[in-house]
């Protein structure tokens, strides 16, 4: 990954830190909000594989964890954003993804996401919450997700293509 | 397919043209293609292994350091960075948030006056009831006033970012900082009641964790009995938001309705005395446990909160308008 396109990487994780922290917080169902910056990771390993989206997961993560207003153990974001980058960059590459495949993908995604930031807080008792609390957060927080999917992922995955001419055309 | 033709060359002269006759061009294709799916597809072990215990690394520094952990500043600085910005984008947003209260109907309109009728009604009632605790209350007001000076000023300040309920932690930044008075572990209301505490400041934010998190724990006292217990959060945002009392002396058993305020600490940090948190809709008592658990729905309503006021100590010197004890504003 070049310098430009880190940078163009990080901005995106900044802009959907700050939408989703100020922006978001005002139309947010039971207080779960469309998780943008799971967005990104996951539409950076869609286009560029597992290695960078995992790169990416982990300085998204470790953001997420730090920002205001956060106030949870650091690094527990950075670990499920890995995981996430991971899982998404794992989808087949060798065909362009469609549209169902892609909304697949971020619906795992925000599952696998969610629940390992979860089973990371209930390792850590940081929050002791219920399972079905939990499981709750976990499925709107999926339904956001996918709903913000054709908003998001087109817009960001087009960009990173067009910084990345040549794995475009694969 | 697409295969970078143009490439083929170098490969070739790199050892690979040593290939039976038969369709060197197909194999040379696959090669490629098979190459760069491994090479895109699974990422290389010592990077997963690096950020793996990167994150594990990180999440033990901080949750074994505790108070003073050494992610503690980087916090701060990113803070200081992602704060400002926060604040602006807050800033954009708010004319917008106001657009959906517009379009209201008439019969939206007239029902919302009916329940603001009924609750006026209720509140009355409950004013009328609740003359006798108050003068007590007055007394007790007066002996704590005259024993040290509580006077409290107020720093306005607007909510700015509200965490995603996805962190399972119930925090606001709001954009008042140490620039403004504030530190760690002072008092946050707004106009219907307690909010929270300030539990991390920058220059010109400060996270404040809300009395709903599930972490938050306020000493609380039911209005009408003086009656001491803890007050503790359920992690749930929204009017669904409760939270749990937990009283001290189990042989009393608080009223439906019953108002619960701040018992307030030493030297009024992090809670100040005497702020209302919210009322008693139920009470339950296990055999198992020996303490009476209420529930209690708080006055404030956090999904949809803006203005609070910080409590700092009067004097306190600030970039903005402070509301003085006496109602004046300096």
């Amino acid at each position: 990954m070049n310098p430009g396109r880190a940078a163009v990487a990080l901005a995106a994780v900044v802009v959907a830190l700050v939408l989703q922290v100020t922006v978001f917080s005002h139309v947010s169902w039971a207080g779960v909000v469309p998780n943008l910056v799971l967005l990104v990771v996951v539409a950076t390993g869609l286009v560029r594989g597992a290695q960078a989206a995992m790169v990416l997961g982990f300085v998204a993560g470790v953001l997420l964890d730090l920002a205001p207003p956060a106030d949870h153990v650091a690094g527990r974001w950075a670990l499920a954003l890995v995981v996430v980058g991971y899982v998404a960059g794992r989808v087949r590459q060798d065909v362009r993804p469609t549209a169902g495949s892609v909304v697949a993908t971020v619906a795992a995604c925000s599952f696998v996401g969610t629940s390992v930031f979860a089973l990371t807080g209930v390792l850590l008792q940081d929050p002791a919450l219920g399972v079905g609390e939990v499981l709750q957060v976990i499925a709107i927080g999926v339904f956001l997700d996918v709903l913000l999917t054709p908003f998001v992922l087109p817009v960001v995955m087009g960009t990173f293509r067009r910084l990345e001419p040549v794995r475009a055309t694969a | 397919m697409a295969v970078d033709l143009f490439e083929r060359p170098t490969r070739q002269r790199s050892g690979q043209g040593q290939q039976p006759p038969r369709g060197p061009m197909k194999r040379e294709r696959r090669w490629r293609v098979t190459e760069r799916l491994e090479d895109r597809g699974r990422p290389s072990r010592s990077l997963v292994v690096a950020l793996v215990l990167a994150c594990l690394s990180l999440i033990t520094l901080d949750s074994t350091a505790g108070d003073d952990s050494p992610v503690e500043p980087v916090r701060r600085a990113v803070g200081e960075v992602l704060g400002p910005v926060e604040v602006g984008a807050a800033a954009v947003v708010r004319p917008f948030v106001a657009v959906p209260s517009w379009f209201r109907t008439h019969a939206d309109l007239r029902g919302e006056i009916g329940d603001l009728e009924a609750e006026n009604a209720r509140l009355r009632t409950e004013v009328n009831t609740a003359d006798y605790d108050r003068n007590r209350l007055k007394e007790y007001d007066g002996l704590t006033a005259s024993a040290e000076d509580l006077g409290y000023s107020l720093v306005p300040a607007r909510v700015v970012g509200l965490g995603p309920a996805q962190s399972f932690s119930s925090t606001v930044t709001i954009d008042a900082g140490s620039q403004s008075g504030l530190r760690p572990d002072m008092t946050v209301l707004n106009n219907d009641g307690l909010v929270g505490r300030v539990v991390r400041v920058t220059r010109t934010t400060a996270t404040v964790l809300l009395i709903v998190d599930a972490d938050s724990v306020v000493g609380g006292r039911v209005g009408s009995s003086m009656e001491l217990g803890s007050v503790e959060g359920r992690g749930q945002l929204g009017s669904t938001g409760r939270l749990d009392l937990e009283l001290i002396d189990s042989s009393d058993v608080p009223k439906r309705d019953d108002a619960v305020v701040t018992w307030g600490s030493e030297g009024g940090a992090p809670y100040v005395a005497g702020v209302p948190i919210g009322r008693v809709t139920a009470v339950y008592s296990s055999l198992r446990e020996t303490a009476q658990r209420a529930v209690v729905e708080p006055y404030v309503d956090f999904a949809a909160l803006d203005l609070v006021g910080v409590v700092v100590p009067s004097g306190t010197a600030s970039d903005r308008a402070v509301i003085e004890a006496d109602g004046s504003v300096r």
